[in-house]
């Protein structure tokens, strides 16, 4: 089923900011921003959680970092121990170095790998755009009729009270016009 | 004013943002002026003559190098360390200064992470080469093979180096991608249907400034800048351990790991610089890249060069302090032997010369700091010579005592380095964008605002 939408489109940051603080006011349903920076600040405005991807950094790291431990081990102690200058079989000091390397490596991609599956990014991938410009110098605000009470006129009029230089009408996933 | 404020002001209105993509796309949009292609028909020879080298080399033998029993390492090991040490200033202001939320970096971000990718792919292949059967490189990492398995030494320090260098080869270049996403999607829109914009297509992943995709992917940048940080400091260290686990006089030392940190972010800042001066000129860029950019990065060049410089002393003095006969020579041989002129040189150009960056006259002065970045890096490449050279060509048993002289082999694969070098970096400065187009309009008000209040 298709929904209403009304899309905000503003020049600068500030002006982005104070509408979707009023649209949170007026309790509408903010589909998405888009900016064409990262706006600092905006994620505390919109209520945002702290992305968990860290979470995935630290479990991959920590992973990485006992797996290639345990390899190191295993290859020098256990499976074909090789005396090298008298030194032990298990030369832990000497395991550091690569263990930390491999953890950095699996903790790196492991998060990047995270961040382009969450966010349904991919090589090739068709970018949806919702305004032409919005990778250039247009910030565009995208909200969406949530009850009956949804006021398209009073909508419109709050985005461009907050400084919106367009305000478009559309459906849920239509097409934009290029 | 234009040195105080984070960017000269631009002009007021909607305009800007729009402007900062018009300024730094256009340079990749347009076909290349004369000076670029002159650069790259210079830098394209240079390379082909390291690539005529390299397979004279490989398909001769080692023996084409100056290299003997005793001087077992020289001209292949200086570069590798040189070039490694090139690429760290990138990380250093891609990361380091990420994390101390330094926002001059990201006028000169892109461009100096494409240096370190650049500069480690130079780096790699000496050692590789060294091998003298190269294609046997891959023996250096865990595989299972018909041998048993034999594994390689986890307790060597060149398997580490391989380790190390290539973490650090794939986290930058992870980096720098996921940076270089959004600008890709900016550069994707305002291309014309037809091939340019199908490539910007494949390779922007389908952003579309959603926030919600920016909160996460300023998440994970935070996370890569925090990574490589340790990381950058790792891979000089571990490179520090292929000498410093030797038992050679003036190897065997614990002042290596900081030593050669702080040397690889000197003589990475000097080439920052030394590209960054031409690329403002030749790309149109000089609102990106400022007096400011000039005034901090001459005063990092200071402070790491006096670091270096501290080294020196205090790896001369240990010497002489100590009661090893056979460090003391070192030194006094590497200040009053045979390559007596290279330590020189380096103390010239590592210690003396960055001083007069103090003078504030000199520091804003584009010419002069291009000047003394240029004395920097033939510092920092002697620093590495005079290590490895001088430590090894007279070593315990004087009847094995040896000279050293480069071959031309040797020099020609030195310049198709820097040929390499500067073919991938000017090949990037036509295709992708050399600023970071994004980061940079985040910190537009910054300067704006500061002036008003």
């Amino acid at each position: 089923m298709s929904q209403f939408q009304l899309l905000g489109v503003f020049e600068d940051e500030s002006a982005l900011i104070s509408a979707v603080k009023a649209a949170r006011q007026q309790r509408l349903r903010i589909v998405e921003v888009y900016t064409p920076y990262a706006v600092h600040g905006l994620e505390r405005v919109l209520g945002l959680r702290r992305s968990r991807l860290s979470l995935v950094c630290l479990i991959a790291g920590a992973t990485g970092a006992i797996v290639k431990l345990w390899f190191e081990f295993w290859t020098m102690a256990i499976d074909w121990p090789v005396n090298v200058g008298g030194k032990p079989w298990n030369s832990l000091p000497a395991f550091v170095p690569v263990t930390f390397e491999v953890m950095v490596l699996f903790a790196g991609l492991s998060s990047v790998a995270a961040l382009l599956i969450v966010a349904g990014l991919w090589p090739g991938k068709q970018p949806k755009l919702i305004h032409p410009r919005v990778t250039n110098d247009r910030l565009a605000l995208l909200l969406e009729e949530n009850d009956a009470a949804f006021d398209v006129g009073r909508v419109r009029r709050l985005l461009e009270d907050h400084g919106a230089v367009e305000v478009t009408e559309r459906l849920t996933g239509e097409e934009v016009p290029a | 004013m234009a040195d105080v404020a984070l960017r000269p002001p631009l002009v007021a209105g909607h305009k800007r943002l729009a402007e900062v993509t018009e300024d730094i796309c256009r340079p990749m949009e347009r076909w290349p002026g004369l000076a670029w292609w002159a650069a790259f028909v210079v830098a394209f020879s240079m390379l082909m003559l390291g690539v005529t080298a390299v397979t004279y080399e490989i398909a001769t033998g080692i023996g084409t190098w100056g290299l003997n029993t005793t001087v077992g390492w020289a001209f292949g090991i200086t570069n590798f360390v040189f070039w490694i040490g090139i690429g760290h200033a990138g990380t250093l202001i891609s990361a380091i200064l990420f994390l101390f939320r330094q926002r001059w970096r990201t006028g000169v971000n892109r461009a100096a992470e494409a240096m370190t990718l650049f500069a480690v792919m130079c780096a790699g292949i000496f050692p590789v080469i060294h091998l003298g059967r190269p294609w046997f490189a891959y023996w250096i990492f865990p595989y299972p093979n018909f041998r048993g398995s034999l594994w390689m030494n986890y307790r060597s320090p060149l398997a580490w180096d391989a380790f190390a260098i290539s973490t650090y080869f794939i986290i930058s270049a992870t980096f720098w991608y996921v940076g270089l996403i959004p600008d890709l999607a900016t550069v994707r829109d305002r291309a014309n249907p037809g091939l340019r914009k199908k490539i910007f297509t494949i390779l922007s992943f389908g952003w579309d400034g959603g926030y919600k995709t920016w909160n996460r992917y300023e998440m994970v940048y935070l996370l890569l800048a925090g990574l490589c940080t340790p990381l950058v400091v790792s891979v000089h260290t571990i490179v520090s351990w292929d000498f410093a686990t030797a038992v050679i006089p003036g190897w065997h030392a614990t002042i290596f790991p900081p030593y050669f940190v702080a040397g690889a972010i000197f003589s990475g800042m000097a080439m920052v610089l030394t590209l960054m001066i031409i690329a403002r000129k030749v790309m149109g860029l000089e609102a990106y890249i400022n007096k400011r950019h000039l005034d901090v990065m001459s005063k990092l060049i200071i402070t790491t060069g006096s670091i270096v410089g501290l080294a020196y002393l205090t790896e001369f003095f240990t010497a002489q302090y100590g009661s090893n006969r056979y460090e003391q020579f070192v030194f006094l041989n590497r200040a009053r032997g045979p390559f007596a002129w290279a330590y020189w040189t380096m103390v010239s150009c590592n210690v003396l010369t960055p001083q007069i960056l103090w003078i504030r006259k000199i520091r804003n002065s584009w010419t002069l700091v291009f000047i003394i970045t240029i004395f920097v890096n033939i510092g920092m490449w002697f620093e590495r010579f005079v290590i490895i050279v001088t430590s090894l060509h007279r070593d315990y048993l004087p009847a094995s005592w040896a000279d050293y002289r480069p071959t031309s082999v040797e020099i020609a694969t030195l310049i198709g380095s820097f040929g390499l070098f500067f073919t991938l970096f000017l090949l990037f400065c036509r295709v992708l964008p050399v600023i970071a187009i994004a980061e940079i309009k985040g910190v537009l008000k910054h300067g704006v605002q500061g002036e008003a209040h």
